[in-house]
């Protein structure tokens, strides 16, 4: 097979003596082009936003504790939750899933030295930073006030200033996230290690490229309609404008025909996370190589056309309401296929309970309840009467709460000794999964009742009706925002003294542990070989 | 002991299943009462995915409950489980199974909102309405909109309705105009009589739902929408603003009563008398009977 058509800096098989062995502290703070260096760059910026967007979610739950709107400005809450949910998007899973795995994990999984174009994926990362930036700096002007969708007239007319720092950032976000696509793409078309076929890469690499493709084809469209939002906020153009010949109803397009493969390209990956921690744990093959790849191929090519069941109580045609229904509901047999095999590589395992498994499978049953919401919001009659209500709160955040932190720290938890060489703290480990499960049931699952019965979403004040279940959401809330510390204080001290790792503390089977922990700068001395197939646990293996 | 058959696991465990399923649609109510027409469809719907997804949580969710405690790792165990791959009878079967359930769901969804209107938007009534009302003495007040845009989304239906109602949204109140030349700031309507709301929007978007009846649309500046229903019981339910609409948003709120024929005409009387119509379309009143 052809590699390495595309140069990289060193000689492909062996890196030089003289080469420096680990990169200190400070190299982290600069642009360095390193792929494991970015990765976790990605990954601690993308959790300082967690913790800011979780922290904004708080400040809003606090205020939904009375229905009066007595904590905060009305104002401020719009603010807060326009930018709880594009940071936790945007600033968290995106980052997080595709730029600080994906980095990290995608050339050790190939056994390449790095990414094909290390200084554009310098670039992409530091995009990033100034776009955070952009969205906290809007809170000088007001904060960005018409939700995460944007949605024009009313983003034209609130906060012009915040509105447009707001676009800006997005696009930049948007921007990294298009330079990354491409990266994945030829990284993994051209560098993997001769032995490595197609049908021998790893399911994450697999979903990698899934994500990589959707994020090429859709995000370009979201750039675009937030270019032209900027226009018509600030150099008086009128796409939006009704009454100077807009049409409001096109945004809402352009602005899903992203956003809603933007949840498969936030959960393909976590869903990628998943088929590496559960087979390694479980000591089994993934059930079903082959189907969890091609599900992974069909939910990002069916994704791309379900965009328009977010708007069928907006400007929909009734053959399209019709038309989405179906296409939607088609999205839940691929995924059906990923949490049916997932089940079935539990059986006849031998299930270690690391807190990495338990994650994975405190994920599996949060996405089944998501997943299941998800259907009846498919349909176009149910969706008509709990669309834009606290049931749809509820739905995505089992999904995307369930989806993304579940599973990345599912990969926290299983890749956190190759990272850095040491093992984390197992009963602090355990603490954190039980808290999060329990909060994240106690927070998310009264808001399905609080949807069918009346709540509407985004709102800063509610019928008195409604107050106990906003407090038991609250009550969960809190024990989330705490559930954070152990996790905090395991990751600080086992940094620096946790137990050594040694390159393979899990005998795990997949490229990436037959390096050092943390693996050396050009990770190999020796590009490795493969003799394996990444699942084939329980078989006769040649040693390594 | 002697070992008892899968069989008799599967078939207990199935029916099982299927009772506490069953169990759970017809008790788990999570709606508010019914006060539309459309509001039993929906509900039935829901009632059954209800139960699907019942069934497919505790066999799914029990399923790795179960493997997730046989197949721990025991003390002093080492190696690996057994090496199986895949099996594609299997794999063809839970692929097969959603794909049914989905499509009888496709179909039957397509059935409720055909039988809610979803279908008939801009329909010969919503539009003959319109243009009957254009030669009738208060046409000013229907067609204030001036533009011949007929709507093109929302719940319509076939021939005329009996009532007919422009709402329009604004930040943050719903005002609604009556061919009579009434205008009030809640809803009144008769109760089992067709009513059409021809819904407007005067600055961003809102969203007119009213949860008891199920129903919602939103108002979309620069493009009509029309929301068609009856009422089946009388009372009083609130109308939500379901569209982000700026800071107040939460308490963009009014109700919608529910009259008898003869209270609604007593209504109507009432405000035709109390209203003068030259005032109508830019006062908005409140016209509750306190
Ligand atoms: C840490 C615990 C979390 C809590 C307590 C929480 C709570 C909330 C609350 C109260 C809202 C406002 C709902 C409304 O008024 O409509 C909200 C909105 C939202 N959340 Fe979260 N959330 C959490 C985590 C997350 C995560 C991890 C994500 C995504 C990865 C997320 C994504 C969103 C989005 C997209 C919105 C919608 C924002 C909008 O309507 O514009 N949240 N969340
Ligand atoms: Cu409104
Ligand atoms: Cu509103």
């Amino acid at each position: 097979m052809a590699q390495a058509q595309i140069p990289i800096s060193h000689d492909m098989s062996v890196v030089p003596e003289n080469h420096p062995k680990a990169w200190r502290w400070y190299h982290y703070f600069t642009f360095n082009t390193d792929h494991k260096v970015i990765g976790i760059q990605y990954l601690v910026f993308s959790f300082v936003f967690y913790l800011i967007g979780g922290l904004m979610a708080v400040v809003m739950r606090t205020e939904l504790y009375t229905p009066d709107p007595d904590v905060i400005d009305p104002n401020l809450y719009n603010a807060l939750l326009t930018n709880h949910g594009t940071i936790m998007i945007f600033g968290w899973i995106v980052p997080a899933a595709i730029g600080g795995f994906g980095n990290y994990l995608v050339p050790l999984m190939i056994g390449a030295r790095d990414m094909a174009f290390p200084r554009l994926n310098a670039l992409a990362f530091w995009l990033l930073p100034p776009a955070g930036l952009l969205l906290l700096g809007s809170f000088l002007f007001g904060g960005a006030q018409a939700g995460w969708t944007a949605y024009p007239p009313l983003s034209l007319i609130t906060a012009p200033m915040a509105q447009s720092m707001w676009c800006l950032s997005i696009v930049l976000a948007g921007t990294s996230s298009i330079l990354g696509a491409v990266n994945f793409i030829v990284t993994m078309a051209k560098l993997r290690v001769p032995s490595m076929p197609w049908d021998k890469m790893p399911l994450f690499c697999w979903a990698m490229l899934a994500t990589s493709i959707l994020t090429l084809l859709s995000t370009p469209v979201l750039a675009i309609g937030l270019i032209l939002l900027l226009f018509d906020i600030n150099f008086g153009t009128s796409f939006y404008k009704p009454d100077a010949g807009g049409n409001v109803i096109i945004y809402q397009h352009l602005f899903w025909f992203y956003s809603h493969p933007a949840v498969y390209l936030m959960i393909l990956p976590i869903f990628g996370i998943m088929s590496e921690v559960i087979p390694v744990h479980a000591r089994k093959p993934i059930f079903g190589y082959r189907a969890i790849l091609s599900s992974s191929m069909v939910i990002c090519f069916v994704g791309l056309f379900v965009w328009v069941h977010h708007m069928f109580t907006s400007g929909t045609p009734p053959w399209m309401r019709m038309f989405f229904t179906i296409s939607t509901l088609i999205v839940a047999v691929p995924t059906g296929v990923k949490i049916f095999s997932w089940t079935a590589t539990l059986w006849g395992g031998k299930i270690r309970y690391t807190s990495a498994m338990l994650f994975a499978i405190g994920l599996l049953i949060m996405f089944v309840v998501g997943g299941l919401s998800g259907v009846t919001l498919g349909t176009a009659p149910v969706d008509v009467h709990v669309h834009d209500t606290y049931y749809v709160v509820a739905h995505f955040h089992y999904v995307l709460f369930g989806g993304s932190v579940f599973g990345l720290y599912a990969g926290i938890y299983h890749w956190f000794p190759k990272m850095t060489g040491r093992m984390l703290n197992e009963t602090l480990g355990k603490i954190h999964f039980v808290l999060t499960l329990i909060g994240a049931n106690i927070t998310f699952l009264p808001m399905h009742v609080l949807g069918t019965q009346g709540m509407p979403r985004r709102v800063a004040m509610y019928d008195p009706q409604f107050t106990t279940l906003n407090q038991i959401c609250t009550i969960g809330a809190f024990i989330l925002a705490f559930s954070v510390v152990p996790f905090l204080i395991n990751v600080i001290w086992s940094w620096r003294w946790g137990p050594k790792a040694g390159g393979n503390p899990w005998q795990a089977l997949t490229l990436e542990w037959t390096t050092d922990s943390p693996p050396l700068i050009e990770n190999w001395h020796q590009l490795p070989v493969l003799t394996h197939g990444p699942y084939d646990y329980g078989k006769q293996r040649a040693e390594v | 002991m002697q070992r008892i058959p899968t069989a008799i696991w599967t078939l207990t465990v199935g029916v099982l299943v299927t009772l506490v399923a069953i169990w759970v649609g017809n008790h788990v109510s999570l709606f508010p009462e019914q006060a539309s027409a459309q509001a039993p469809l929906v509900d039935d719907f829901f009632k059954l995915m209800l139960m699907i997804a019942t069934a497919l949580f505790l066999l799914v969710a029990g399923t790795i409950l179960i493997f997730a405690v046989q197949f721990r790792r025991r003390p002093g165990e080492e190696g690996d489980g057994v090496p199986i791959e895949g099996d594609f009878a299997l794999e063809a079967y839970w692929t097969l199974i959603p794909a049914v359930i989905v499509i009888v769901l496709g179909v039957y969804s397509v059935q409720v909102f055909t039988e809610m209107g979803g279908f008939a938007v801009g329909g010969g009534g919503g539009n003959h309405l319109l243009m009957g009302h254009q030669h009738s003495a208060t046409a000013h007040l229907v067609s204030d909109e001036g533009e011949s845009s007929r709507p093109k989304y929302g719940f319509g239906g076939s021939g005329e309705p009996d009532v007919t109602v422009t709402v329009t949204g604004m930040q943050y109140a719903w005002i609604f105009n009556y061919p009579e030349g009434i205008v009030s700031g809640e809803l009144h309507i008769p109760v089992h009589k067709t009513v059409q709301l021809n819904i407007k929007s005067a600055d961003v978007i809102h969203s007119f739902w009213v949860p008891q009846f199920r129903l919602k649309q939103d108002a979309i500046p620069g493009q009509d929408t029309v929301l068609r229903f009856t009422a089946t019981k009388v009372g009083d339910y609130p109308v939500v603003c379901a569209e982000l609409c700026g800071a107040y948003h939460g308490a963009m709120r009014t109700r919608v009563h529910v009259h008898t024929q003869e209270d609604y005409e007593k209504w109507l009387a009432e405000n035709l008398a109390a209203q003068n119509p030259d005032m109508a379309s830019t006062v908005a009143v409140n016209t509750d009977h306190q």
